[in-house]
């Protein structure tokens, strides 16, 4: 078994011995399992950072056995420059999960612990997958899990969210569908996505292919107007679940467009790039507005993911290096950002069971040591320089200012907006004098707390003040994707 | 002219009729109030046929007995060893059920099951309009006198009614489009008509006539719209253990007698029947999924589901000829897809129905979708089962029924064909508002919290069954590729021949 296979299948089967333990009985030991699993399944993705070999573009660690004969179907693994550090991103935002949530989640800890570790190994796989179906099997299948945390352990109009999320996802995706089984057609039967990518293509076929895997990854990452659900499924879900959807789920669509559209369809992503753009520098300017008149915490950090995403798919599809690599290294800090933000509201509504703004005020004076790792994340949120939220936006808007001073130049607006509604809600919360009655009586974080905060701030900290091994390792895939991008595959 | 492949052909269909009628016999003696003797013969007779059934089919071999009159073929060994297994099952759900609600005061539920089991084989192995309409007369009418077996209850006994008068509707349909046929042709046997048909000869306005009355009685038997009404008022009706003996088996002897009908006999008339299996496919997953929203009883969201899986059925095998020309492998495509699909169906169906029968009790019928509140919280392994079955359903990777429509939408998509793409679009679409009400009862199973806390209780044989049939939803959805080509294997086998 390589070491992929292993990074994906160890959460699983840790995930499903914790679904046959039974009821709450167990709960301790539960926890304690659920923390061994996620600890083995982070483990086991260290030694692909040492073998990862720099420089070359070619997929690594590659595991290819047939899976469906009949549809030439393969379990085939391997990861590149741009797909690698997703892998021990997800198993770390996995640990710090289960840690978080030890004690918020009292029911069902055995399934909420599970659905947590096997949700881990199938978005691995997403990354991981190099066929076609088996991406896009690992892409539906984290559906079911997240559908159940929301919907078992979320907030009031829990059903709602869980459907919602459920729905609007499955849609775009079975639309990828019928495009992935038009490939396998055009492709003479071969589920392989490097064939794909060299396959040639008339226009009208890329431009269908095109909107069709937008449908998919536009709702997943989710751009402007199809956000509309993200927002509502954050305020439902549970702390845990709202951390992974922002720090890893949103991910699955974003790099969705590298692996599919952008090498399958490059005429077409070319073609279409202004609309790409178009909608990119809406979430960021139009939904970085809209993030700054929200009552809710929780709400006002789903619309900044939206915005922050948009930055990614603005690098992605100016088509030059920095931008390209400035969107995936977004991706990547916005994964420790976003979890962080999430985390530290968790922190809060354990506390107080209330997200609404208007409740807080003045926590900085009972909860020193929590308001300096909220400040932090908060500044990293709205991109300070020396924090990880700095160094993705600031690639992004140097290359959107390469290929368009204007479009640059809106998208370094969003550094003001972001500063805006980030600044105005750790005002509001965190600063001037003691709210309410409610807020005299917190507690300063238990050092389980402190602990998952500090790993999130070392995280942010190294990647803001060196990101080096992050760009390194996508530099040589990056130029390859932007090569193949820029052929024709018109024939 | 009778000899010894004659007999081989049909040694499982003898030992059948043989054993129902002996186990008739013997149940006369057995006095268990569940009827342990007769339930434990029962099992041990299909026991020996679904292998002996698996012995012919992995052999794969062709061949004809009684003068063509029946055939014993890979596909069709496959689906009498699946029949067998799918009523086995079924009879281990239901006997506690049965035994609940007065319904094995006699043997009957275990004979008439056998017998529905051998129209079935008939129908399966039958190369003949007149013995495969033998098969399903002895299908059918097993079935009626099962629908009215709790002879004091009245929706039983309604629900037998209407499936009477309907059923004896479309047998009649059905016999006099294979009249037209016999009239027109002059055979009635299959590979004759073919021939004749085939031939260019036959005034073709006849054929179709004829063609129009059998896929009317074909579609009314697999529950297509529009002739899909008596489909959730039986299986709403019908006690639940008699609703899985028809809404699982069957299917599959439906499935064969569409094979042996359409293609065997009438491929030549593809282009016709074609746009009529379109038609009722299309119809069938709009009226379908759109009627599944509406229903709080979870026996009629089931039925109404099962009317919708059939529409992917059919437009499996609708997409075999295109343009009326036929492919060797886009014809196995195509038939193999919509075999697997017919089998996942009857798998998921089986294990769906079982968590049902499960969770009533004596007097307490549980089919409204609000008794399945909380049931995560009453029993995690139970309510993982019946999850397991909606995700299948709605065709969500990594469950078996996610590979099935896959097959199916493959096979539209091979094509090439504008009008096969839209309704693959327009079958994905369906898929969506299909997952919203599977969804819904997972939600009432883990997000509602639990009406009841009576405890769920089960005789381990129906326990082990059930966690078995759960697993191998899941299995076989990560591991599909054994049962796809074991479909498309049997599919080859007997079209070559």
């Amino acid at each position: 078994m390589g070491l992929l296979s292993l990074a994906i299948w160890t959460p699983i089967a840790f995930g499903v011995l914790l679904l046959a333990f039974g009821r709450d009985k167990h709960a301790g030991a539960v926890r304690w399992l659920a923390l061994v699993g996620a600890l083995a399944g982070f483990a086991v993705t260290l030694p692909l950072y040492d073998g990862f070999k720099l420089g070359t573009a070619a997929m690594q660690f590659v595991e290819k056995t047939p899976w469906i004969e009949g549809f030439n179907i393969f379990y085939h693994l391997g990861v590149d420059g741009i797909s690698f550090w997703f892998v021990p991103l997800t198993a770390f935002i996995t640990v710090i999960v289960v840690i978080a949530s030890w004690e918020s989640i009292t029911v069902r800890v055995n399934q909420y612990m599970g659905a947590f570790l096997i949700l881990s190994g199938l978005m691995i796989g997403v990354f991981a997958a190099l066929d076609g179906m088996l991406f896009y099997v690992f892409f539906e299948a984290t559906l079911i899990p997240m559908y159940l945390i929301i919907g078992i352990w979320g907030g009031p109009n829990k059903i709602y969210a869980a459907f919602k999320f459920f729905l609007y996802t499955l849609l775009g995706s079975l639309l990828m569908l019928i495009a992935l089984i038009y490939l396998y057609n055009q492709s003479a039967g071969s589920f392989d996505i490097a064939t794909w990518h060299a396959l040639p293509l008339d226009g009208r076929t890329q431009t269908l292919l095109f909107f069709a895997f937008l449908a998919a990854f536009a709702v997943k990452v989710p751009m402007w107007p199809v956000h509309t659900w993200l927002p509502d499924v954050h305020v439902e879900a549970p702390t845990g679940g709202s951390a992974v959807l922002a720090a890893i789920m949103l991910k699955l669509g974003a790099y969705g467009f590298l692996r599919f559209s952008l090498p399958i369809a490059p005429d077409a992503s070319r073609e279409w790039a202004w609309l790409m753009i178009a909608l990119s520098l809406i979430a960021v300017i139009y939904v970085g507005l809209v993030a700054m008149v929200q009552k809710d915490m929780k709400k006002l950090v789903a619309y900044s993911s939206v915005a922050h995403m948009g930055f990614v798919t603005l690098g992605f599809f100016v088509f030059n290096d920095l931008g390209v690599s400035g969107g995936i290294v977004q991706m990547i800090a916005h994964g420790f950002v976003s979890a962080a933000m999430f985390l530290s509201i968790g922190v809060l509504y354990d506390r107080m069971h209330s997200r609404e703004i208007a409740d807080y005020g003045g926590v900085v004076n009972t909860m020193p040591n929590f308001a300096a790792f909220a400040l932090l994340f908060t500044m990293a949120n709205c991109g300070l320089p020396g924090t990880a939220g700095f160094v993705g936006e600031w690639m992004v808007i140097l290359a959107a200012v390469k290929a368009n001073f204007w479009i640059g130049l809106a998208a370094a607006s969003a550094l003001i907006w972001g500063a805006a509604y980030s600044l105005w809600m750790f005002k509001r919360v965190y600063l001037g004098p003691v709210g309410n009655s409610n807020v005299k009586a917190l507690l300063d974080i238990s050092s389980r707390e402190f602990f998952v905060l500090a790993m999130l701030a070392f995280a942010v900290l190294y990647m803001g003040l060196y990101p080096r091994p992050f760009t390194d390792v996508m530099d040589a895939s990056v130029a390859e994707l932007l090569k193949h991008v820029a052929l024709s595959k018109l024939n | 002219m009778i000899d010894n492949i004659s007999w081989l052909a049909i040694y499982p269909e003898i030992l059948l009729l043989v054993m129902a009628c002996v186990i008739t016999l013997v149940d006369l003696g057995v006095s268990s109030p569940r009827r342990t003797g007769t339930f434990v013969l029962t099992m041990l007779t299909l026991a020996v046929v679904a292998v002996l059934q698996g012995v012919y089919a992995s052999s794969g071999n062709t061949f004809y007995g009684f003068g063509n009159m029946v055939v014993s073929d890979a596909m069709g060994n496959w689906l009498k060893c699946f029949a067998t297994l799918a009523m086995m099952v079924t009879l281990v759900y239901g006997r506690p059920y049965a035994g609940d609600r007065g319904m094995l005061r006699g043997g009957e539920l275990f004979t008439l099951g056998m017998f529905s089991l051998l129209g079935m084989f008939i129908m399966i192995g039958g190369n003949n309009f007149l013995v495969i309409y033998l098969g399903l007369e002895l299908l059918t009418l097993s079935s009626y006198a099962l629908v009215a077996l709790r002879r004091d209850n009245a929706t039983a006994s309604e629900a037998a009614m209407k499936y009477f008068v309907l059923g004896a509707m479309a047998s009649g349909f059905l016999l006099y489009g294979l009249s037209m046929l016999y009239g027109a042709t002059g055979s009635l046997d299959i590979g004759e008509v073919f021939k004749a048909v085939n031939s260019g000869q036959i005034r073709h306005q006849v054929l179709v006539f004829g063609l129009v009355f059998v896929v009317a009685g074909l579609a009314f038997k697999l529950g297509a719209v529009p002739f899909h009404m008596w489909v959730p008022d039986v299986y709403h009706g019908a006690p639940t253990v008699v609703t899985l003996m028809i809404g699982g088996a069957p299917k599959l002897a439906a499935f064969a007698i569409v094979m042996r009908l359409l293609v065997d006999g009438l491929l030549p008339l593809a282009i016709d029947w074609q746009q009529m299996l379109a038609v009722l496919a299309v119809g069938s997953l709009l009226v379908g999924n759109l009627a599944a929203i509406a229903q709080t009883n979870l026996k009629r969201m089931l039925a109404y589901s099962t009317i919708s899986q059939m529409g992917f059925v059919l437009l499996g095998l609708m997409s075999g000829v295109v343009h009326g020309h036929v492919d060797a492998a886009t014809v196995e495509a195509a038939y193999s897809a919509s075999m697997f699909y017919v089998v996942t169906y009857v798998l998921t169906t089986l294990a769906a129905f079982g968590v049902i029968l499960l969770l009533t009790r004596e007097g307490f019928e549980s089919e409204e979708i609000s008794d399945m509140a909380g049931l995560n919280q009453r029993s995690p392994l139970y309510a993982g089962i019946l999850a397991l079955c909606l995700f299948s359903m709605a065709g969500i990777p990594p469950m078996v029924g996610f590979y099935a429509k896959l097959s199916v939408l493959q096979a539209l998509l091979a094509s090439g064909q504008t009008p096969y793409i839209v309704m693959a679009v327009f079958a994905v679409l369906m898929s969506l508002v299909g997952a919203f009400y599977y969804l819904r009862v997972v939600k009432v199973m883990y997000f509602d919290a639990p009406l009841t806390t009576t405890t769920i209780s089960a005789p381990l044989d129906v326990r082990m069954v059930l966690t078995l049939n759960g697993a191998l939803l899941l299995v076989l959805g990560l591991f599909p590729g054994g049962l796809m080509s074991l479909c498309a294997d049997a599919i080859m086998r007997s079209l070559s021949s």
